[in-house]
């Protein structure tokens, strides 16, 4: 009999044969408060500052694997559906900070078993001499199983000026066990986004077997300013009201710079500021500190970064 | 004739949704795992031949299935058994150590009796299979 058709794997229908412990209804609110994904989606929503595109793609993948559960529950089966990723944006934009929830939001929807992220570049994947390569990207490949692999700048796995790069069978076992264990576990592939442009024009067999896009945006100057805020409550300490304007004037400036890496430049920033409160605490000896004065940032450590000259 | 070493020897052969959970188990332990394989199957033969480097870093046991899977490709009529090794006293001990794959036809042993001084015996078990050369074994 044709179990497949949709109709009486629903309902169970007598005359053919019924799925084995099918349900006939599904509580997709049930089945969503058993997951506690939500509560993942809202910490993201509510640590990761702007990201609104890949916050929504997010969001569609979990809804995806919450329906997939509930198929599953009524005895639909479609296979699961291959959730390998890339992640493209400039530097700073919150690749590896995504592809770490990532893995937590997967694993509490149970399409990965563990839900750890092992992140490894080129020369973890790549060998050095012939017959390196094979065991060497196997062996991350099974550390990985259960989890989700994240191979930053993948776009360094292939290399055209050299014919002879080991790069091509990395990428080629890769591609083997992306297809042959989607269940085991999922890559997701990053880098700057012209160069991962390039990257999977020539592998095209890369690139049909990555389902899910995503590219992370610059940041805008008060997602920036907002990310400031969070990384130095996380360190302990605060802008006093001079700082914050200083921040405030500091941050456009900053994008106008070469090298401009949105969050990690603020951090940079940040640490040099820090750097500048330690020697104005140490240069008034004399005076008692007290814990306000070891935890506010004033406006003349940030002013005097070079970018205001 | 079934040999039974390792755990587990004296119950059915384990499936692999069995051989799975086993390791899973291991790995929750925080053992490492190893495959080996030998055409030997004398009791005292601890010089089993290795499949691979044993693997230290896993966290599931999709990695370790994978190159058990290989093995029995690679030595489909071989005894395969999977170790767990445990780091905790600062060297690498077996904790557990379980066949998993077995060749189709095990002819047995053969018992020995040697006679010593007055009426003392010596017994001896030698393996019908090792007594054809190595890798001729169970074809």
């Amino acid at each position: 009999m044709n179990e497949r058709s949709p109709a009486t794997a629903i309902t169970g229908a007598a005359g053919a044969l019924p799925p084995v412990a099918a349900a006939d209804r599904v509580d997709l609110k049930a089945l969503l408060a058993d997951s506690n994904v939500t509560e993942v989606l809202d910490e993201l929503d509510a640590e990761l500052i702007g990201l609104k595109p890949v916050k929504a793609r997010i969001r569609d993948i979990a809804a995806l694997l919450l329906v997939e559960r509930a198929r599953k529950q009524v005895g639909l089966v479609g296979g699961s559906p291959s959730l390998h990723m890339s992640f493209t944006g400039n530097p700073g934009t919150g690749k590896t900070t995504v592809a770490m929830r990532m893995a937590q939001i997967l694993a509490r929807l149970g399409y990965v078993r563990k839900g750890h992220l092992v992140a490894v570049t080129r020369d973890d994947l790549v060998g050095q001499y012939i017959g390196h390569t094979a065991p060497k990207t196997k062996e991350v490949l099974k550390r990985a199983m259960g989890g989700v692999l994240f191979i930053d700048e993948a776009y360094y796995l292939y290399r055209p000026e050299n014919e002879r790069d080991y790069g091509q069978e990395a990428i080629e076992i890769l591609l083997q066990v992306m297809e042959n264990q989607r269940d085991d576990l999922v890559v997701i592939l990053a880098g700057y986004a012209d160069r991962m442009e390039t990257f999977f024009r020539s592998n095209p067999g890369l690139s049909s077997r990555i389902a899910h896009h995503l590219d992370f945006p610059d940041y805008l100057p008060e997602e920036l300013e907002g990310i400031a805020e969070r990384m130095l409550a996380t360190m302990q300490y605060r802008l006093s009201p001079s700082a914050l304007a200083a921040l405030h004037d500091y941050i456009p400036l900053r994008m106008k710079q070469p090298h401009f890496a949105n969050a990690r430049s603020i951090r940079n920033a940040l640490d040099r500021a820090r750097l500048r409160q330690a020697n104005r605490l140490f240069a008034q000896k004399g005076r008692q500190l007290d814990r306000d004065a070891l935890m506010t940032i004033e406006g003349e450590d940030l002013r005097a970064s070079r970018v205001f000259d | 004739m079934k040999i039974t070493q390792g755990t587990f020897s004296f119950l059915p052969d384990l499936t692999d949704a069995e051989i799975r959970a086993q390791i899973d188990y291991a790995l929750a332990q925080g053992w490492a795992i190893g495959v080996e394989y030998t055409d030997d199957p004398h009791p005292r033969n601890f010089y089993w031949e290795m499949w691979g480097n044993p693997m230290f870093d896993l966290r599931d046991a999709a990695g370790a299935m994978t190159e058990v899977i290989a093995c029995r490709k690679a030595h489909p009529q071989t005894y395969i058994r999977v170790n767990a090794f445990d780091a905790a006293l600062g060297f690498e001990t077996t904790r557990l150590s379980f066949i998993v794959n077995r060749p189709a036809i095990e002819p047995g042993f053969l018992l020995k009796r040697h006679e010593v001084g007055g009426r003392q015996i010596q017994y001896t078990i030698e393996s019908y299979a090792a007594q054809a050369p190595e890798g001729q074994r169970y074809t």
